[in-house]
């Protein structure tokens, strides 16, 4: 706390650009709200009226008169919590491996995950189908769930807060107890570094609830859809109400703001130390 | 962050003594492989098979059903001769500059405010400007689409104050380009402030405090401290979004509803990976589309290449 004493006192300006900066963030999530809960003739009024209306129950039950949204929320949810536990578990496991043990290979196959990093695997979504489809995966949700899991820079990032957290005296100490290598990454390992695979866990839930892309591809039926792709469905029928697919919009995010509320602070912090790659 | 492709930050270390007999140890032994087994058995089927699945497919006339005609290289040179291929070649690159060069900027500029030492709410701040990322960017191109709309949207109702006249961004190259880039924008700025400023953070505040004591302004603290300072991990937001550029999808796809798989009759900003979309998914032809993929690989190892160049220069600077 010493450090917030020295220094010079911030100017006024800077309040103001960041204030600024900050309303343009909350803006357009405000702005859904509005339309959101106000009916289609005041929400295209000019000059717009920036005040929420009375419309939201309205709004929110054509919704579902046009797609099982409630369905399509609890769709994202089950995948988005698949991924977000798979991920932790899968990066929890080989940055230990990397981290703490040594075998043959170790080196290359380390490589190899640092370097399946840089390309982007969704342009090979052609062939991604193909093999979801010989699985008999198409419109399933482990047919999203299951690729899902596949998170490189989750492994890196894992490795790196094992090296951090765990000693190498820990380490040989738990051996010397004559634990095996399984307990102790489960009874040692593990509990230490469980905020960082939560904080993993928390960013793939993030990331697979606002993924696009691949549901969209895999996801036939609306029974099967995500929030994000009831969303497109329901940009499909604005001739109804061009409220409707803001409605959706607000519907999907707002589960995701309020799990902000409670852990926003450390999503920030994990951004700050590395643990997400845009 | 430089580090992520220098594979030297893997240290080896000796065995561990094996405990207990025979069979115990050669357990032990093999346990390393079964931690990470179940990334790369993952990895090998949805990752890399497909990645090299899709230079194979390319060589094909081939349709979901599984028919196949073996093309040689005909698709490539059908797409290196597509007019289509190269204005979404075109698309991505302009909505890419669009997006990245002010975007960075501007989190450049925001990291710099959120370092003052004595800034208060600064935890407030820090959250307020990532609430766009955790923002799909489905609901995000709703609402900006909503914001642009020609009759009821807001942009414009500003522009009819100013005295001009409505504007239809999603019709023209350059509207609906700045439409993209501005909600790319919106999402990522903030994301980017807070890695710029973590590595602020790592500064010791002297620096700051003396550059003040000899009248250094907030501009030539900006200019003399914090850029220098900050050059790796702006070689990495530079490479990532480079390669998130050229997956841009999601906004082209449900900016223009009406011609959703083009963003547009004119093909206006369809990006590359909407072409791919099209091609593949759209009119069901795998081994087009495949084509497009390999272009698209092919894209981000030269942006791989240029960025391994760029750090291995300034590492050579040091």
């Amino acid at each position: 706390m010493t450090r917030r004493r020295s220094g010079h006192r911030v100017p006024l300006w800077v309040y103001a650009v960041l204030t600024v900066f900050c309303a343009i963030s909350y803006f357009p999530l405000y702005w859904m709200f509005v339309v959101a809960t106000t009916d289609s003739a005041t929400a295209t009024r000019l000059p717009p009226r920036l005040v929420p209306g009375d419309n939201f129950l309205d709004l929110a039950g054509l919704v579902l008169e046009t797609v099982p949204f409630v369905r399509a929320l609890v769709n994202s949810f089950v995948i988005a919590t698949a991924i977000g536990v798979g991920q932790a578990l899968v990066c929890s496991l080989a940055g230990f491996a990397f981290a703490k043990l040594s075998f043959p290979g170790r080196h290359t196959l380390f490589v190899i995950v640092v370097l399946t990093m840089t390309v982007p695997l969704q342009l090979a979504i052609i062939p991604q189908y193909m093999i979801i489809s010989r699985l008999g995966w198409v419109d399933t949700l482990q047919g999203v769930i299951v690729p899902g899991f596949v998170n490189a820079f989750g492994i890196f990032w894992m490795r790196q807060h094992i090296v951090a957290t765990i000693s190498d005296e820990l380490m040989q100490a738990a051996r010397v107890d004559g634990a095996t290598t399984w307990q102790v990454f489960w009874r040692v390992v593990f509990p230490l570094v469980r905020p960082g695979a939560i904080l993993l866990g928390l960013f793939g839930f993030v990331w697979a609830w606002n993924d696009f892309l691949w549901p969209f591809i895999v996801l036939k039926s609306p029974e099967r859809y995500t929030a994000q792709i009831a969303i497109k469905a329901l940009q499909n029928s604005r001739d109804i109400d061009l409220g409707l697919a803001m409605s959706g919009s607000f519907l999907a995010t707002l589960p995701l703001l309020v799990l902000f509320v409670f852990v926003g602070r450390r999503l920030v912090g994990g951004i700050m130390e590395g643990a997400f790659k845009g | 962050m430089a580090t992520i492709l220098d594979p030297a930050v893997v240290t080896r270390k000796p065995p561990p003594a094996p405990h207990g007999g025979i069979r115990e140890s050669v357990r032990e032994r093999l346990a390393p492989y079964g931690y990470i087994a179940p990334f790369f058995l993952l990895f090998a089927v949805f990752g890399l098979f497909p990645l090299l699945f899709t230079f194979y497919v390319a060589l094909f006339d081939w349709n979901p059903i599984g028919e196949r005609t073996f093309v040689g290289l005909d698709n490539f040179t059908r797409l290196v001769d597509d007019p289509r291929f190269w204005n979404a070649v075109r698309n991505t690159f302009s909505i890419w500059v669009l997006s990245t060069v002010p975007q960075l900027l501007l989190a450049l500029g925001v990291a710099h405010l959120l370092n003052h030492a004595r800034l208060r709410a600064s935890g407030f701040f820090r959250m307020s400007v990532l609430v766009p990322y955790i923002t799909s960017v489905g609901a995000t191109t709703i609402v900006f689409g909503q914001l642009i709309d020609r009759d009821y949207g807001m942009v414009n109702w500003f522009l009819e104050l100013l005295g001009l006249a409505h504007i239809e961004f999603t019709a023209s190259v350059w509207g609906s380009h700045l439409t993209i880039a501005a909600m790319v924008m919106w999402r990522w700025t903030g994301y980017n402030a807070l890695l710029y400023l973590a590595s602020l953070q790592a500064l010791p505040r002297e620096i700051y405090e003396a550059a003040a004591v000899d009248g250094a302004g907030q501009w030539r603290q900006f200019r003399h401290i914090t850029v220098p300072a900050l050059r790796p991990i702006i070689v990495f937001t530079v490479v990532n979004s480079t390669i998130g550029g050229l997956q841009i999808f999601t906004e082209a796809l449900l900016l223009s509803p009406s011609a959703a798989q083009t963003c547009g009759a004119a093909r206006q900003c369809q990006t590359l990976t909407l072409f791919l979309y099209e091609q593949g998914f759209g009119r069901y032809q795998f081994g087009y589309g495949s084509a497009i993929g390999v272009a698209l690989f092919v894209m981000v190892v030269i942006t791989a290449l240029v960025n391994f160049l760029l750090v291995s220069r300034s590492r050579a600077e040091r």
